[in-house]
């Protein structure tokens, strides 16, 4: 790589500055999650015949008799230390419970990612090298469905064919050891097969979209027609696509593997995947407002990051911004 | 003078936008595939509209003997659910909760997002820095997460689920708002509107609006698709519709615990979700070529 140039410096820098409003935003809507739930945040926790000593006693431990701006950097600095609060349900940190789960949906959503980015990839890039013949056609129609299809829905019919049916693989959970003992090994790995295909569906469709137009509008361009009139074969021109789009493409891809740990609770609640999702889900019908909040909040700051990583990288791939 | 100019600028927005717009209908009737998708929605919507007439039987009355019947059982030609309620009627009718909760949010959200990017990108400056910004926190949130979030926190029920849809909507329309209107506004009619003294309502109005909401609608009927299946997703998930109406995404929630006794059965209602999410999303695709809309 090439010495960064103070250009370029300078928009990471702005853009990494940027962020911490966004962060501070961001949390704001967690904490008002809370608050705009219907009722009492402490009917759950308290028996229903508590005296009204217990009852201001208990609202001074959870801070809930202060003022909203206070009670929102009282809860900002605990987060900041790590501490999200307990949850209702389990009565356990819920730092700990996110923690263990996340690692479960990076498991997840990272082999999702891989497989929808190499699929969709290479479909895009045929279907925009061979624009408009059948292959183009049927990529297309590929990436529609991709987009269309509810992939909640998509699992069902997975396990479906490939549990009950067919009895090859497992439909639900990740094997043995449960939530916190992932392992790469095939006792473990048949239980992520049904999930991330059925996951990678979505980013498939994105980025055979994506790479499809960058490919066609990359083969349109002049430089194309020189390298041809230059006789370059058509390996080399590949090449060039290759490099020109790998960008755009990877940047998609970045996005995308945000998305999906931001909206993996469809999937992971159709296969028990215990993961983010699975929490979040079990935070909904527990009603357990603590949990809900908090891994909302751990997972909307890991697609901020993530946001922040794309720009950047993309920003110091961009061949335009390394000249200066 | 000036009444003139304007005048002229106005006859040449109308002449131009109704040429324009049977350009757009020859165009969109060339492409078969978005007008069998056009075809699809409107059969979906007729069926949601005409659902006591079409459906067989009470989407709400079942039978105890009933339960679970497999596809093609007589007098229940797609089998029953699991409380033995007919499943072909409670399709049909799933029809209109389902397509409610994924389009009205979207509508909603087009005229609010609308309004406010238009009004930010057409007023520039401060108002759009902060406007924008505000917006930005809460496209921070990956779109499920955000929905989940706020509808989580609020609870079950039709309410909360359109609540929450139409929040997580309004950000991304905004900001395809903001960012046409702001580059029609750097046009010369626009300049040449000002100067002739037209008042700032009366040229988003007569200059602005009809240039923009065309751009703005196309990507707003492309949100349908997303909407669709979001929306049936929170039913899914327990938010959203609740028992025992018939919506497809709460369908296929309570019969997935039947998914070893009836598997093909319990899938049935996610395969109207996914034809409404496609023909709409095909019919978005059609529209927008045929508009000539770039993005």
């Amino acid at each position: 790589m090439q010495q960064a140039n103070p250009i370029m410096l300078s928009f990471i820098l702005r853009r990494v500055l940027y962020t911490v409003p966004i962060m501070l935003g961001v949390s704001l809507v967690c904490f008002a999650l809370v608050h705009i739930s219907p009722g009492d945040p402490l009917v759950s926790i308290l028996p229903p015949d508590a005296s009204v000593e217990l009852q201001e006693q208990m609202m001074a431990i959870y801070g809930f008799d202060k003022s909203y701006p206070e009670q929102f950097l009282r809860w900002l600095g605990l987060a900041l230390q790590g501490d999200l609060g307990n949850s209702i349900a389990s009565g356990r940190p819920v730092a700990s419970e996110v923690l263990n789960a996340v690692g479960n949906t990076l498991v997840l959503a990272v082999t999702a990612t891989i497989i929808g980015f190499t699929l969709g990839g290479l479909f895009g890039f045929v279907a925009g090298y061979f624009r408009d013949s059948w292959i183009d056609k049927l990529a297309t129609a590929i990436s529609v469905v991709g987009v269309s299809v509810p992939h909640y829905w998509l699992g069902m019919v997975m396990v479906i064919i490939f549990s009950v049916e067919l009895r090859w693989l497992p439909a639900t959970g990740a094997g043995p050891g449960g939530s916190s003992q992932w392992v790469w090994d095939w006792e473990h790995m048949q239980y992520l097969i049904l999930p991330a295909v059925t996951m990678s569906v979505i980013p498939m469709g994105i980025v055979a979209r994506t790479v499809r137009a960058l490919v066609a509008d990359i083969l349109q361009q002049e430089f194309v027609s020189g390298l041809r009139a230059k006789g370059l074969l058509d390996r080399g021109v590949l090449a060039h696509v290759i490099k020109n789009a790998a960008p755009t493409a990877l940047a998609v891809m970045g996005l995308q593997l945000g998305y999906l740990l931001g909206g993996s609770i469809l999937i992971e609640t159709v296969f028990s995947w215990p993961g983010t999702g699975f929490l979040l889900g079990q935070a909904i019908f527990q009603r357990d407002l603590p949990l809900l909040q908090g891994t909302i909040l751990v997972l909307a700051m890991f697609f901020v990051i993530l946001n922040l990583l794309v720009d950047v990288a993309q920003t110091s791939l961009d061949p335009r911004l390394q000249r200066g | 003078m000036a009444v003139t100019a304007d005048t002229v600028a106005h006859l040449a927005t109308i002449e131009k936008s109704q040429g324009y717009w049977r350009s757009v209908w020859t165009r969109f009737l060339r492409d078969k595939v978005a007008v069998c998708a056009g075809l699809v929605a409107a059969g979906l919507v007729l069926m949601a509209v005409f659902a006591p007439w079409i459906a067989p039987a009470n989407p709400l009355d079942g039978s105890m003997i009933k339960r679970l019947s497999p596809i093609g059982t007589e007098g229940y030609p797609l089998g029953a659910d699991e409380l033995g309620r007919d499943m072909l009627s409670r399709l049909i009718y799933g029809a209109r909760l389902s397509l409610f909760m994924g389009v009205v949010p979207v509508l909603i959200a087009f005229t609010i997002g609308a309004a406010i990017g238009i009004a930010a990108g057409y007023l520039g400056g401060w108002v759009n820095t902060i406007t924008m910004r505000v917006l930005d926190v809460l496209y921070a949130f990956p779109s499920v997460l955000l929905a989940i979030a706020i509808s989580g926190a609020l609870g079950a029920g039709i309410l909360n689920g359109l609540l929450s849809l139409t929040v997580v909507f309004i950000p991304p329309i905004a900001r395809v708002a903001e960012s046409v209107t702001t580059s029609v506004r750097k046009l010369e009619y626009i300049e040449a509107a000002q100067a002739s003294g037209a008042s700032s309502l009366r040229i988003v109005r007569d200059h602005v609006l009809g240039n923009v909401l065309g751009p703005i609608f196309v990507y707003a009927t492309s949100l349908i698709s997303v909407s669709m299946i979001l929306a049936a997703g929170l039913s899914f998930l327990g938010l959203g519709v609740s028992p025992p109406n018939a919506e497809w995404g709460l369908m296929l929630n309570t019969l997935r615990n039947a998914i070893y006794v009836q598997p093909w059965l319990a899938a049935l209602p996610g395969v109207m979700i996914f034809l409404t999410s496609i023909s709409f999303n095909m019919l978005s695709d059609g529209l927008r070529s045929a508009m000539d809309v770039k993005q």
